[in-house]
């Protein structure tokens, strides 16, 4: 199977500037090196902490930011530095859905003008048309086609997301990075929106980059899932093994740290000490193992820690310290 | 007359309510008129007990924990009725003078957001001394030694050094700590914790929470945690409280809300939460449509809007009796949200 987007040794270092010049003085590594493909009508989850690259590996691949190493290729051409005007149609394509609905909307804007925009910049049809368009996407995400006249305040959270996925689906793209689409949203309004994208994506086909730190949330919608943990994938396969059989230490501690929705399984959690460190300076060897300070850390430095493949689709990290390889 | 104190020992009375909550009814006052946020609510926690307030944005759970701190936003945000007992004392009547000694001293509070929480531009130390100054009568350098021990106590690394850092240069997680560090730095016999993990990562959650349970264990404190995860509920609370429309529509110790929810609302929520062992892929079932807002709620059953059943007239416009279904579980009895079977 080809792969609609893939990215290989993808690398986004942000300068830091200190001093009296704002010289840059050392580089936040927030996405170091990763590598993964997303195939066509597929959910590829991306887990992992606040700070650990996620939301910006997901700009990186629709080029909202651009890359400071490795390639994005999609359909076959590599985007990764390709030109504005070549970009535009790529565009189309690949959409965004982002975590605040409150925030991504323009509050000035009525419900119509900010649907209708993706119509505008690729210049399709002339008013009466979008317009016609706009009630149709309206409709196809649950809203009615009234809507339009309206303003973002009027809406709830929920309502405010599916205008979000309606100005994404509005292009009929083929993939849709969601950056944390459910996370502001109330538990009866979560699963409402998640059904929404869960049936949008088998009538339109769409592929969906599917980033969150609720490991439910994601195993649900997933087929298959990443671990991310501070700029690198620490394990990546198919949803149902990375839950029921997960290899890296750092997966099986955020699985375990889920509370469970049901009293009479209370246990403790197993314990993850401290925070994310800073991906200015990470540490040498595998990350997780420095935070867990596990005594075998040391043999991991200056391994090769290119992910390994453990079991069909199954791929890890390996390093003496979390994953005994 | 000097009133008997009803809590003599608590040693004595382990089983008697710290806090009993009683008919609270908390409005807001708007240009649109008067809204009710909380309309008549009645809970009570007990000492070493830890009572869930559940519910989706806007049911009032937060607004019930400020009424109790009476931190209400003022003029607009007033009790309208009800009581507030808490060991002896009526604190809807409380002076203002009354409730600086209570809170901080005698129930302390952990906010959601310890970004906006914490002062930015006050020193950790400073922040957390206040509580020892204020209520103990510390002087400056004794509230440091005791500000120390207590930031070490919430499992802060080097506390000496920390204390004299900034908000800004504290993680998340951290931040947290230093919140709770000032909520218990008196050994309060109540704390609220009003979504105190909803900002945090799991990982990080779930050490925030061991650190709750762990001091509530060695203080023996009664504690009162808000939240809409019913994750978090059901590892951590021993009674839960559900709340829609600014009313407790069921309420029941943890074991039996989670294995026999009564009302439509609960078993509607229990049912659209992700799980890790439902099948992949599938429709969530969910709740229908979304929470009105509070000045269209209809007077009677708040959930009929969204129930699955329609509801006739009378019990949209009728407030349905509550009551004890069995002992300890409370129910909504709207004809059509509880159906027994």
């Amino acid at each position: 199977m080809k792969p609609l987007l893939s990215v290989e040794n993808l690398k986004m270092h942000f300068p830091v500037k200190g001093g009296v010049f704002l010289r840059s003085v050392a580089s936040c590594k927030a996405v170091d090196g990763v590598s993964l493909m997303i195939h066509e009508g597929e959910t590829l989850g991306l887990v992992g902490e606040s700070g650990c690259g996620k939301s910006t590996l997901g700009k990186c691949m629709v080029r909202l930011l651009e890359p400071t190493g490795g390639r994005v290729d999609y359909d076959g051409s590599d985007i990764t530095h390709m030109k504005r005007h070549d970009l535009l149609p790529k565009r189309r394509d690949l959409q965004m859905i982002f975590q605040d609905p409150a925030e991504s909307l323009n509050p000035r804007h009525t419900i119509g003008e900010i649907v209708s925009e993706p119509f505008i910049i690729h210049g399709i049809g002339d008013r009466q048309e979008r317009l016609a368009k706009v009630g149709e996407l309206l409709e196809k995400v649950g809203l009615s086609a009234s809507a339009a006249e309206k303003f973002p305040f009027e809406f709830s959270g929920g309502q405010r997301q599916r205008i979000g996925i309606a100005r994404a689906i509005a292009l009929n793209p083929k993939m849709i990075i969601c950056d944390e689409p459910v996370s502001a949203l109330d538990v009866s309004v979560q699963s409402q929106v998640l059904n929404l994208m869960m049936d949008l994506q088998s009538d339109l086909g769409l592929s969906y980059l599917f980033i969150a730190h609720d490991l439910a949330v994601v195993r649900h919608v997933s087929d298959r899932v990443a671990i991310m943990y501070l700029g690198k994938i620490m394990e990546i396969a198919d949803a149902d093994a990375i839950y029921e059989n997960p290899r890296h230490a750092y997966t099986k501690a955020l699985i375990s740290a889920i509370p469970i929705p049901d009293p009479t399984k209370r246990e403790d959690p197993r314990f993850l000490e401290g925070d994310v460190p800073s991906p200015i300076n990470p540490p040498e060897g595998c990350a997780f193992g420095h935070r867990m300070d596990h005594p075998k850390w040391k043999e991991s430095v200056g391994m090769d820690l290119a992910l390994r493949e453990v079991g069909p689709g199954h791929w890890v990290q390996p390093c003496p310290c979390c994953t005994n390889l | 007359m000097i009133r008997p104190c009803r809590f003599p020992d608590p040693t004595l009375f382990p089983y008697m309510p710290l806090l009993e909550v009683t008919d609270l009814r908390t409005g807001f006052d708007t240009d649109y008129g008067r809204v009710v946020a909380v309309d008549g609510v009645d809970f009570s926690v007990e000492r070493n007990k830890t009572l869930g307030i559940v519910g989706e944005s806007g049911c009032g759970k937060s607004v019930t924990a400020l009424s109790v701190m009476q931190l209400l936003p003022r003029p607009a945000g007033n009790i309208l009725g009800g009581s507030i007992q808490f060991k002896d004392r009526e604190l809807v009547e409380a002076t203002p003078d009354v409730m600086v000694d209570v809170r901080g001293d005698e129930i302390g509070m952990i906010f959601q957001e310890p970004m906006t929480a914490l002062n930015p531009v006050q020193k950790i130390g400073r922040q957390v001394s206040e509580v020892f100054i204020l209520h103990k009568k510390m002087d400056k350098a004794t509230a440091r030694e005791a500000s120390i021990d207590i930031l070490e106590k919430v499992g802060i690394p080097s506390p000496e050094i920390r204390i004299d850092e900034y908000p800004h240069q504290l993680s998340g997680g951290m931040r947290q700590r230093v919140m709770i560090a000032m909520a218990l730095g008196c050994k309060p016999d109540l704390l609220i914790a009003d979504e105190p993990t909803t900002a945090l990562d799991v990982t990080v959650q779930a050490q925030i929470l061991k650190l709750i349970s762990d001091l509530q264990a060695e203080m023996g404190m009664a504690v009162i945690l808000i939240t809409h995860d019913l994750g978090v509920i059901a590892e951590t609370c021993d009674e839960v409280v559900v709340m829609y429309g600014g009313r407790i529509v069921e309420r029941a110790p943890v074991l039996e809300l989670f294995a026999n929810p009564q009302h439509a609302y609960t078993k509607g929520l229990l049912r659209s939460i992700p799980r890790l062992d439902r099948k992949r892929k599938t429709k969530l079932p969910t709740i229908e449509g979304n929470v009105p807002s509070l000045d269209k709620m209809p007077s009677g059953c708040r959930f009929s809007t969204r129930a699955d059943i329609e509801h006739d007239e009378a019990s949209i416009t009728n407030r349905p009796a509550y009551g004890e279904i069995s002992p300890g579980h409370w129910v909504e009895k709207c004809p059509y949200c509880y159906q027994p079977d």
